[in-house]
Order: C-alpha cells, then sequence, then structure tokens
C-alpha cells in the first residue's frame, strides 16, 4: 500500500516537473541557508571557545591603583600599592588555586646578530599553571629561582623563531637589556588571545629576577598585577569579594575609602565574547529558518492549487473505494516527498557552500551531523505541517461534488 | 416485485432524500421503495430532475439519505459512516460513469488495479487480477498505455474491468454510452449483456429508450417518484 502510494506520489511530482522543481526550489534554499547558517555560527563559536581555551579559566587580575604627580595621574598599575605579600596572602584564602604576582613590559631581546621587541613578564611557577601553559621543550623555573632571582628564562614559539631560528634556544643565553639570560624552555603554542595579540610572543623570567635586573623598581617586592586563578566559575564572585576586603584590610584603608586597587575578571570578558558568538549563530539560523518557513508556505499553496486541479481525480478514487484517511495519506505523503528531495538537495548545496566559504575565506566552519540531521526532521517536520491543510481539503471533499468538477 | 428479501441485492424502503435551496427544502426523491434481485439487468430512466441521479448517488453510497432505508447485501447502509461507504463502494460497487474516469497518468493496467489498491490487495495479485480483466474486455494488448492512447469505447471497456476487479455483487452504470457514438454504444451495451449472462446484477440509469432496452427490466422516474416498473418487451436476443 505505502509503496503504491509512493510511487503514485512520484507519478504526481513528475506530472508537472518544473512546478515541483520550483516548489521544491523554495525548501532548498531554506535549508541551504540554515545549513551554511548554522556552519558558519557553530564555527565562530568553536574558533572563540579555542581562543578562550587557551587562556585558562576562572581568572581575574588584580592591579595596583594609579597615583597622581603634579596633576598628572598614571594608569592602572601606576602605584606600588600590592606587593608579593599581597599575593601569598590572597594564596591562603578559600577557592583560590593559583596567584601569580606579575611584572612585565616591553625589552629587546638578543641573541648573536638577532634582536627582537618582546614582552617580558616577571612571574612565579604559579603563572604557567593559571594559564594552563605547557613546556613543549627543556623545563621551567622553580620558586628557588624566584627567591634567588636567577637569570633564566622561557620563550615562546614566536620569539624562539625571530632570534634563534633554526637553532634549538634551550641553553643558549640572550640579553635582555644587557643582562644574560640561559634560555631553559620553549613554551607551548597558544596562538592569538582575544585581542589578536600574538601570545607566543613572550619571555617569562622570575618575578624576582624582572624587578631587579630588567624593570627596575622604586618599592623592593611591589608588584604592579597578581593573577588569581579561583578553583571554579561559581567561586569567582566570592573569591573576588574575599580578596577585596583581604587586600583593604592588608593595605589599612577605613570604610569610605576607595580601593587602591583594580580588579578585572579575564572569564567575564572571554565569557562575554562566547555570549556574543552564540547569539549570533542563534540569529543566523533564525534568519534562515524563516526562508525555510517560506519554502513551506510554497508547499502549501501548490499543494492546495494541486488539490483544486485534480478535485475530479480525487472524486474517482473515492467513488471506487479511497476513504478519507487514504486521501489524505496520499497527498501529505507527496507534500512531504517534496519536502525531503528539497531538504536533500538544500542540504547538499549548504555543505558546498559552507566548504567553498572556508576554501576561499579560511573562516572557520564546523558542519556537525546533528545539524544535518534536524535540518532532516525540519523538512519533514514543515512538509506534515504545510502539506495538512491541503491534504485534509482533499480528504474531505464531497465525493458526488468531486466526480461533477470540471 | 417478488416478495423473496433475502434474493435481494438491493431493497430500498421509503427512501427520500431533500436538498435545502434558497426557495426552501426541495424533495429530490420522495419515498421511493425498490426491490433489485441477485442477478438481474435494470434500466432506471427517467428526465433531467427526475430523481434519477439523486438516486443513484444513493445507490452507489455516494450519498446519505434523509429518510428511509437502504439495504445493499443484506445490511442497512442509510446510516453508515463515511469511511463504511467508502469501503462498500469499494467491495460490493463497481461504477461505470459516462465520462470514463480514469486517471490520465496511470497505464490501464494500474487504472483497473486502483481499486485493489484501496483494498489492500497486494502488488502481484493487483497485476495479475488486472491483466485478467484486461483481457476479459479485450484490451489485454494496451495494459502498459495510457488512457489518451486509446478511443473512448475503449476506454470505458477499461473502466468496466476496473469497475469489475474487486468481483462486486452489482455494477452501477450511470450513462455509460452518453459520451459514444451508436456503434460503439452497442458494442458496450453487448458487452454488459455478456456480464449478465455471467450473472452479474447491473444497474444502469440512461435517458435513452433504445438504450433502456437492453435492460430485462425497466424502472422509470418522475418528480421524485417512480411512475412505472416492468420487464422490458422485447429483450435483444
Amino acid at each position: 500500500m505505502l509503496k503504491a502510494m509512493l510511487g503514485e506520489a512520484w507519478l504526481a511530482m513528475g506530472a508537472n516537473r518544473l512546478r515541483t522543481a520550483l516548489t521544491m526550489l523554495g525548501m532548498v534554499i531554506g535549508v541551504g541557508a540554515v545549513v551554511i547558517m548554522m556552519a558558519i555560527g557553530q564555527g565562530a563559536q568553536y574558533a572563540v571557545q579555542q581562543t578562550i581555551s587557551t587562556m585558562g579559566s576562572n581568572l581575574f587580575i588584580v592591579l595596583s591603583g594609579s597615583f597622581t604627580a603634579s596633576g598628572v595621574r598614571s594608569g592602572s598599575a601606576g602605584a606600588p600599592s600590592l606587593n608579593v605579600a599581597d599575593a601569598d596572602a590572597i594564596a591562603e584564602l578559600d577557592g583560590v588555586m593559583n596567584v601569580a604576582p606579575t611584572h612585565q613590559g616591553t625589552r629587546q631581546l638578543v641573541y648573536g646578530s638577532q634582536n627582537w621587541s618582546s614582552q617580558v613578564i616577571g612571574t612565579t611557577p604559579a603563572f604557567l599553571d593559571a594559564r594552563a601553559w605547557n613546556i613543549v621543550n627543556g623545563a621551567g623555573f622553580g620558586d628557588s629561582d624566584v627567591r634567588s632571582s636567577t637569570r633564566v628564562a622561557i620563550i615562546g614559539k614566536t620569539v624562539a623563531e625571530n632570534l634563534f631560528g633554526a637553532d634549538d634556544p634551550v641553553g643558549k643565553t640572550m640579553r635582555i637589556q644587557q643582562n644574560p639570560f640561559l634560555v631553559i624552555g620553549v613554551l607551548g603554542s597558544k596562538g592569538q588571545n582575544l585581542d589578536g595579540r600574538d601570545q607566543d610572543d613572550t619571555v617569562i623570567i622570575p618575578l624576582s629576577t624582572a624587578q631587579r635586573k630588567v624593570f627596575g623598581t622604586p618599592f623592593l617586592g611591589s608588584v604592579r598585577m597578581i593573577m588569581v586563578q579561583a578553583d571554579s566559575a561559581e567561586a569567582m564572585p566570592k573569591v573576588m569579594e574575599n580578596v577585596t576586603s583581604l587586600l583593604r584590610q592588608r593595605h589599612r584603608l577605613r570604610e569610605g575609602m576607595p580601593d587602591d586597587f583594580f580588579m578585572r575578571n579575564l572569564s567575564a570578558a572571554a565569557e562575554s565574547e562566547a555570549e556574543t558568538t552564540r547569539t549570533m549563530s542563534i540569529l543566523l539560523g533564525a534568519i534562515a529558518s524563516i526562508s525555510l518557513l517560506v519554502g513551506g508556505i510554497g508547499i502549501m499553496n501548490i499543494m492546495l492549487v494541486s488539490v483544486t486541479e485534480r478535485t475530479r481525480e480525487i472524486g474517482i478514487r473515492m467513488a471506487i473505494g479511497a476513504r478519507q484517511k487514504d486521501i489524505l495519506s496520499q497527498f501529505l505523503l507527496e507534500a512531504v516527498m517534496i519536502s525531503f528531495a528539497g531538504c536533500l538537495l538544500g542540504l547538499l548545496i549548504g555543505l558546498g557552500v559552507a566548504l567553498g566559504i572556508n576554501l576561499f575565506t579560511g573562516m572557520v566552519i564546523v558542519v556537525s551531523g546533528s545539524a544535518a540531521l534536524i535540518a532532516f526532521a525540519v523538512a519533514a517536520g514543515v512538509g506534515i505541517f504545510f502539506g495538512w491543510y491541503p491534504a485534509q481539503k482533499a480528504a474531505r471533499l464531497d465525493p458526488i461534488e468531486a466526480l461533477r468538477y470540471q | 416485485m417478488g416478495p423473496v428479501a433475502n434474493e435481494s441485492v438491493i431493497r430500498v424502503v421509503g427512501l427520500g432524500k431533500s436538498y435545502e435551496t434558497a426557495a426552501g427544502l426541495f424533495p429530490a426523491l420522495k419515498g421511493v421503495n425498490l426491490d433489485i434481485q441477485s442477478g438481474e439487468y435494470i434500466a432506471i430512466m427517467g428526465p433531467s430532475g427526475s430523481g434519477k441521479s439523486t438516486f443513484m448517488n444513493l445507490l452507489g453510497c455516494l450519498d446519505t439519505p434523509s429518510m428511509g432505508d437502504y439495504f445493499l447485501a443484506g445490511s442497512n447502509v442509510a446510516q453508515m459512516a463515511k469511511d463504511d461507504l467508502a469501503i462498500l463502494r469499494n467491495r460490493t460497487l463497481g461504477f461505470v460513469f459516462q465520462g470514463f474516469n480514469l486517471l490520465p497518468r496511470m497505464s490501464l493496467q494500474d487504472n483497473v488495479a486502483l481499486p485493489l489498491v484501496y483494498a489492500g490487495v497486494d502488488k502481484e495479485t493487483r497485476r495479475a487480477k488486472a491483466r485478467e480483466l484486461l483481457g476479459k474486455v479485450g484490451l489485454g494488448q494496451y495494459a502498459e498505455s495510457q488512457p489518451n492512447r486509446i478511443s473512448g469505447g475503449q476506454q470505458q471497456r477499461v473502466a468496466i474491468a476496473r469497475a469489475l476487479v474487486n468481483a462486486p455483487r452489482l455494477i452501477l452504470a450511470d450513462e455509460p454510452t452518453g459520451n459514444l457514438d451508436s456503434h460503439t454504444s452497442e458494442e458496450i451495451m453487448r458487452l454488459f449483456g455478456e456480464l449478465n449472462a455471467e450473472g452479474i446484477t447491473i444497474v444502469l440509469v440512461t435517458h435513452e429508450p433504445d438504450i433502456a432496452a437492453h435492460a430485462k427490466r425497466q424502472v422509470k422516474f418522475l418528480d421524485g417518484e417512480i411512475v412505472s416498473d416492468h420487464l422490458t418487451e422485447h429483450a435483444p436476443a
């Protein structure tokens, strides 16, 4: 029975090929648009997720406050209000996983005849843990290096390439501001951060060494920034609150006095970026769905015309014993078949265009099997939803009226 | 007619049908009584507006009466549901129309087999049955042709084959020769005669007396009532 009906639906579709093709086109464009938009949206989400995962999770930074000298205000981290002891105290708080006081700036690096300007970060070993940054070649430095201000450096991939070229940097000595530093390790690549800055263009050295030999500091032990990692996203607000009250207490700030430090939630910025792409992805999908809806309405329109045109045929079928549900399923099947064929074509075209976009623009696209499945389910749904009314109309025809129809 | 109720294919008691019109309720059929026995060949006659089409629609289970009872093969169909009527049309009745009413995009074989599709018969049986009946009406060689490739008379033969495919208790033919020339009409009437000779009950609606003369019994309608019911005097050889 089903096979016979499928054959009949196929015949009916073939009876007016141009019309069937045009009806299908609506679905092709609709499904194609959904597939392309979802591929682009999911690609953007994937790209942001990748960037975020290189940044380290549940991070916030504490920056020392600004100061004013002769009416000129420094930016944040201008005043020496934070020190290593603050960092040690923060490390004692509940919910804190890693604390890394850091001091950073841009310095010229020299190795042999090569030189390169890069970001130099003076910090403690906890920094690499907080950023989930591993060493691919050589080793890192330990707390003893920080205590004794040894002149060792871990360099990023970009620095290694520009300064050392094909040479193995580990064991070589480079100079930062005339001071010789022994390169002991090379960091794994992290690529760009959310601002587009190359995270691999970095040199990491012990904090005390940085303060004494590279940047110099008017107050020994002061740091510009403390990076703090909470052990979970849920713990973040509580930890930030505790750090604030701890620092106010340690800096002897009375009620009503402003904080002499700033806090920035790095993860929040990343989260909002992810949220933006998620919203964009949903928006793209929603816009594409409208064309799917229009395609569905096209099917309904043509099915209504078809029912009117074939009124006499319906009458004949009823006279020789078709029940209402036979007529209903015949027209429904036709609508679903048009919808499915359109969907299949749209899926192929959508995939082709998505791959083309990837090939020619290099934009990251992600095509998931679930997106294809959803598209198919939607196509079947659209066929049934928009085919139902015309099919119902056909099934409810009066056989006598239908037989008389010219 | 005789009181042999258990032999009746059709028994109609006080059957009436009224239509709503702007001028009020119009009685198209005014309480008709009729018995048709198994194996009969009966012509229903009358001018247009006499109620014969209304009566035919009721007999064909295409419409439901306003009053009275209609027993088809023993069961009262007057108050049956639409889907049950569809099953009766499929299994118990065979229709032959004035306009042939074949489906244009299908082969003759598929046209003949269509009632079997709705009866839920499997494909092989459908094929075999359709071939057999096309052979019976003399069109076996055209099984794969489309209806528009053959003449009107041939199309009507295909329609008759389709009416016979489910082995119905009776054939209802509504002006079956109305669209045919006199020569072809004779051929079709001869085919009906042969089918009746095999024991198939035939109800024929026509307004042409020489066509009605092929039937063994003639019933005349006028203004929604039966005005005469008699056997044909000179049944053809």
